[in-house]
């Protein structure tokens, strides 16, 4: 008794692939044919082959900024998840100050991401900035112009800034989900707060957790504008992360054919740490499953 | 385990209460004696699941205090006043195993591993999971969820008092009956204090040794399953009790006669002058058909396997009587019967006290 | 009007949830779906409505194969064990909503509501949102708005599971009423055997996917056809005895027996599962043909009218109602009686060998 397969379903797919091939796919396909080819302008084009990613993988600018970017997504993930966490488990859980609370945790959110970057761009300048001007006030030496550490600190910090709420969010709507009676039952099992919190808020946020972690994972992976607005990938090649070094070399010097081959492990690397990360995470979940 | 007292208990939601009808808890005092089994019965939000999460600790009464024997522990937290509740529906530690589960009151107390593993697995007997031990509770079904939670109030012997909140609503009624049993067993083995919240008459009647039903926030009446049945203090607790509850019929009563719309009705007993707004009650069970009586019309017969209802009228009111299995029945007009000794004369809604038995007739 | 289901079944990823049935229900009936948690009660009620489409069998309407019509475009309204309204419109709006989407004149509209609202005593609410309102009223509201379409199939599921006991029993009382005002085919799907009883009309008891016996409900629940259904019509559950028959003598074990009369005279001789409803035990011997059981009593329940005894009997767990409260120390051993009269037999495979003579009086 198989169910009966009707393919005329098919159909009804057709304009959402059409929809793909051209906002995705094609654009796809022009970036691996770039990335086999080299150019020297004139619409002129040579076989080129695997050259460019022999280049992308042994490149050690491209290895710099690789490290400079796995570094930049284990700090602000190991700083806004647990921060995003206890946002939650903090907030007030209804009335007045729930709604005024999710408001402003929402507002980060509603910014363009050019204009936290230009926000936090002159907040940290020394000459005008409130921050900057603040610091230098207090004797602190700051200038994330000069300094990379300083220009780590501040673009760190704007990230956390801007995404934490977002985190928090996810989190709070976890939470709100968990029924009164497990916290009652676990006042009368005389639960601990730690025991609570492990055994009955992480494992209802669990999956909205992996959701944050992943989106945050994503996002930081690929940050460009932000950093680009404030420290234009300085000082030095110090905040250069992958984006923007990609961005440097496909549009700065026009090396379309290595561009287009670091695009592509690039997004390959992002697939697959989100596929890695993803399965992990599911299977964890069955694991619980008898 | 101790005596639980509640005197001059009332509770209000609102901080400002202004009259009675601000308080889900009307004022009240109350004894829960040491080792009973209570049902606390009631509809919907007549304050019942108020009283016990006063009684928990989850909420401070706006007046009055709560005494644990001796000690007063109305500002004590949950945690202080060592109780053990189940829920209604079943709260377990999902990412445990069900021995997790049932061991974790007893690891948070700080209980040596040997003791908890002998009790844990004297529990799990009991509640009929010992081979499900190492499952993880996530997966389970409600019914084992639900004992799991049975499990984990049971666990502490040292409980001053075992709250149930409607525990048994999710599960199937064939799955009732072994639940229902498996805790008047442990009540028996264990005698801790139990209370038992329900809006099911069955399931309160089946488990209490003494019922207190509760009505609009008030102790309507407390009493065991057979008062409750036989002398309801109070037209609520007839209505609620009995399925279908207890027929009223408005009367004059004097002596240990009342009088149906100018019908003659004896009683079993002889009753003082009453003000106020007069019925008599009888439930279904003491109605029966005769030739001659209080003329009734049978409008509709139910036929409810073990017995039949039928349902009719007698002078406008609606009246409700029960018939065995065996016995024909045919609507249409006919006389009824009550029986005497199992009338009871309400005042107001309150049940009138005889002076006296009945004179000979 | 009629609803036909002709070989319908279900399977989901492999699962059987529904095996092959047939059902006739006829318009102006009250039909009740009797089953366990999972029985497949939700998931019959989902093919009869359209929601899901049968992996084999046809459902006609009327003799018209509508097995694949959307459920948009077939005449059914459901209510659910949740109490289901649009929480942000007045009672009156939401019991107008489903004839607002026929296009129909507002004079029309406002009839019908009041009409139906004064049929369910939701004359004095029709002002104010679902959500001001008690649970019971919630249903009703629901229920309305179920009634109002004027649909053909009326598909409740469980609708009164979520009420307070004496709700129920009220609810109860008024649905029967208002189908039999409707004209349209009512399910009802339900765990509880007294629900159906109280119903009427006919049920069918399901186990495991299958439907075991549909017919006029006291007929399905004193000539259960196999075990399966007399377990699944009794509560508290049915209880069971292996039997012997040898020639003109039913044995219950080694200690009682009894003359094998009317149907079970003509029984082959062999062993068979005697299965007997716990009202019909008694702590005397009330009739003159009453067998004795001799029973351990595990636990002992009084509800101030009756009295259930938890019994054993050999490796058989019993259940007794007897009428009045009795006093008895758990524990202790008790002598049961049973009229043979009120025995079902079942053989080896569970179907019914021969009914109790009781329910062929009745």
């Amino acid at each position: 008794m198989d169910k009966s397969w009707n393919n005329r379903a098919w159909f009804l797919v057709l304009p959402v692939l059409l929809l793909v091939a051209f906002s995705a796919v094609i654009p796809l396909m022009t970036v691996v044919n770039y990335s086999v080819q080299d150019t020297f302008g004139n619409n002129e084009f040579f076989w080129a082959g695997l050259e460019w990613f022999e280049e992308t993988i042994t490149s050690e600018r491209i290895h710099a900024a690789l490290g400079r970017q796995v570094l930049f997504t284990a700090i602000i993930l190991a700083i806004e998840v647990p921060l995003g966490i206890f946002v939650a488990l903090n907030m007030p859980k209804k009335g007045f100050w729930a709604s005024l609370c999710l408001i402003l945790m929402a507002m980060p959110l509603l910014i363009p991401f050019n204009v936290v970057g230009t926000i936090w761009q002159i907040f940290g300048r020394v000459d005008i900035g409130l921050l900057g001007r603040t610091l230098t006030a207090m004797g602190i030496d700051y200038n994330y112009t000069s300094d990379w550490l300083d220009a780590w600190v501040t673009v760190i910090v704007m990230d956390v800034w801007h995404w934490t709420s977002l985190v928090a969010l996810l989190c709070y709507a976890g939470l709100q989900s968990i029924p009164e009676a497990y916290y009652q039952a676990a006042k009368i099992d005389q639960a601990s707060r730690w025991a609570v919190f492990r055994y009955i808020e992480l494992p209802k946020m669990r999956g909205v957790l992996l959701i944050a972690v992943l989106l945050r994972f994503m996002d930081s992976f690929m940050i460009y504008t932000e950093p680009f607005v404030v420290t234009g990938g300085g000082p030095g090649n110090s905040t250069t992360f992958l984006s923007i070094d990609l961005v440097k070399m496909a549009i700065g010097q026009f090396d379309l054919g290595p561009a287009a081959a670091f695009s592509i492990i690039y997004f390959l690397v992002i697939l697959l740490v989100s596929w890695v990360f993803y399965t992990v995470m599911t299977n964890l979940d069955r694991e619980d499953r008898p | 385990m101790a005596r639980i007292t509640l005197s001059n208990l009332a509770h209000s939601y609102l901080p400002k209460p202004r009259g009675e009808a601000d308080f889900a808890l009307k004022e009240m005092d109350h004894v829960w004696q040491d080792g009973g089994a209570y049902a606390l019965l009631g509809a919907s939000g007549c304050g019942k699941t108020t009283l016990l999460n006063i009684i928990s600790g989850l909420l401070r009464p706006s007046r009055g205090r709560v005494l644990f024997g001796e000690r007063d522990v109305t500002d004590a937290p949950t945690a202080e006043r060592n109780i053990a509740q189940v829920f209604q529906f079943p709260v377990v530690y999902d990412t445990m195993t069900v021995r997790e589960n049932l061991a974790f009151p007893l690891r948070n107390r700080g209980r040596d591993a040997a003791y908890v593993e002998a009790r844990v697995g004297q529990i799990a007997r009991m509640i009929g999971m010992e081979g499900a031990l190492d499952t993880r509770a996530r997966g389970l079904t409600a019914d084992a969820k639900q004992k799991i939670s049975l499990g984990r109030g049971m666990v502490r012997e040292d409980v001053n008092a075992i709250l149930f909140d409607e525990p048994l609503t999710v599960i199937d009624p064939h799955m009732k009956w072994e639940l229902r049993t498996q805790l008047k067993r442990l009540h028996r083995e264990f005698g801790h204090t139990m209370i038992y919240v329900t809006h099911d008459q069955t399931e309160a009647l089946t488990f209490a040794d003494k019922v207190v039903v509760m009505h609009e926030g008030r102790v309507v009446q407390t009493g065991t399953p057979e008062e409750l049945f036989e002398t309801p203090g109070h037209t609520f607790v007839g209505y609620f009790i009995g399925s279908p509850g207890m027929n009223l019929f408005e009367a004059e009563v004097s002596g240990d006669m009342a009088r149906v719309m100018g019908h003659p009705v004896p009683l079993g007993a002889t009753y003082p002058p009453t003000g106020g707004r007069v019925q008599i009650g009888v439930r279904p069970e003491f109605v029966s058909l005769a030739d001659a009586g209080l003329p009734v019309t049978i409008r509709r017969i139910e036929d409810v396997g073990r017995h039949r209802i039928l349902r009719g009228e007698v002078f406008g009111q609606p009246v409700n009587l029960l018939l065995p299995e065996d016995r024909p029945a045919a609507t249409g007009s006919a006389f009824l019967q009550l029986a005497p000794e199992k009338i009871n004369v309400y005042s107001d809604d309150w049940r009138v006290q005889p002076v006296g038995a009945r004179r000979a007739a | 009007m009629t609803l036909e289901l002709q070989g319908v079944s279900r399977v989901v990823g492999g699962r059987v949830h529904i095996h092959p049935t047939d059902l006739v229900l006829e318009g102006g009936t009250m039909n009740v779906l009797l089953g366990p948690t999972l029985s497949g009660k939700t998931s019959l009620m989902r093919l009869m409505a359209g929601l899901d489409t049968p992996a084999e069998g046809r459902i006609l309407w009327d003799g018209r194969d509508v097995t694949g019509v959307r459920v948009q475009d077939r005449r059914v309204a459901m209510v659910y064990q949740q109490f289901i309204n649009y929480p942000s419109m007045s009672v009156y709006e939401n019991i107008a909503s489903p004839l607002r989407l026929q296009g129909r004149s507002r004079a029309e509209i406002d009839r019908e509501v009041r009409g139906v609202a004064e049929m369910l005593k939701l004359t004095p609410m029709l002002k104010r949102k679902p959500l001001e309102l008690s649970g019971g009223q919630q249903q009703r509201c629901a229920l309305a708005r179920a009634l109002v379409k004027g649909a053909g199939l009326v598909l409740l599921d469980e609708p009164l599971a979520n009420l307070d006991y004496k709700l129920r029993e009220e609810l109860r009382l008024e649905i029967p009423r208002i189908f039999e005002a409707s004209g349209a085919i009512f399910v009802y799907a339900t765990t509880e055997p007294e629900e159906a009883l109280l119903l009427g009309g006919n049920t069918a008891t399901l186990w495991q996917g299958r439907v075991t016996q549909f017919g006029p409900t006291p007929q399905v629940y004193r000539r259960p056809v196999d075990a399966t259904t007399a377990r699944v019509f009794s509560d508290p559950p049915m209880n069971f005895l292996p039997v012997t028959k040898t020639g003109t003598r039913l044995s219950f074990g080694h200690l009682a027996n009894a003359p094998a009369e009317g149907a079970f005279a003509r029984l082959a001789d062999g062993h068979y599962l005697a299965g007997f409803r716990a009202n019909h035990l008694a702590l005397n011997r009330h009739s003159g043909r009453a067998v004795a059981f001799s029973c351990r009593l595990s636990a002992i329940e009084i509800t101030g009218s009756e009295t259930f005894l938890h019994l054993v009997h050999g490796s058989d767990g019993w259940v007794g109602l007897v009428p009045g409260v009795h006093e008895i120390a758990p524990g202790s051993e008790v002598s049961v009686w049973l009229d043979p009269a009120h025995v079902y037999l079942f053989d080896a495979e569970g179907a019914l060998a021969a009914p109790a003579a009781y329910a062929l009086a009745a």
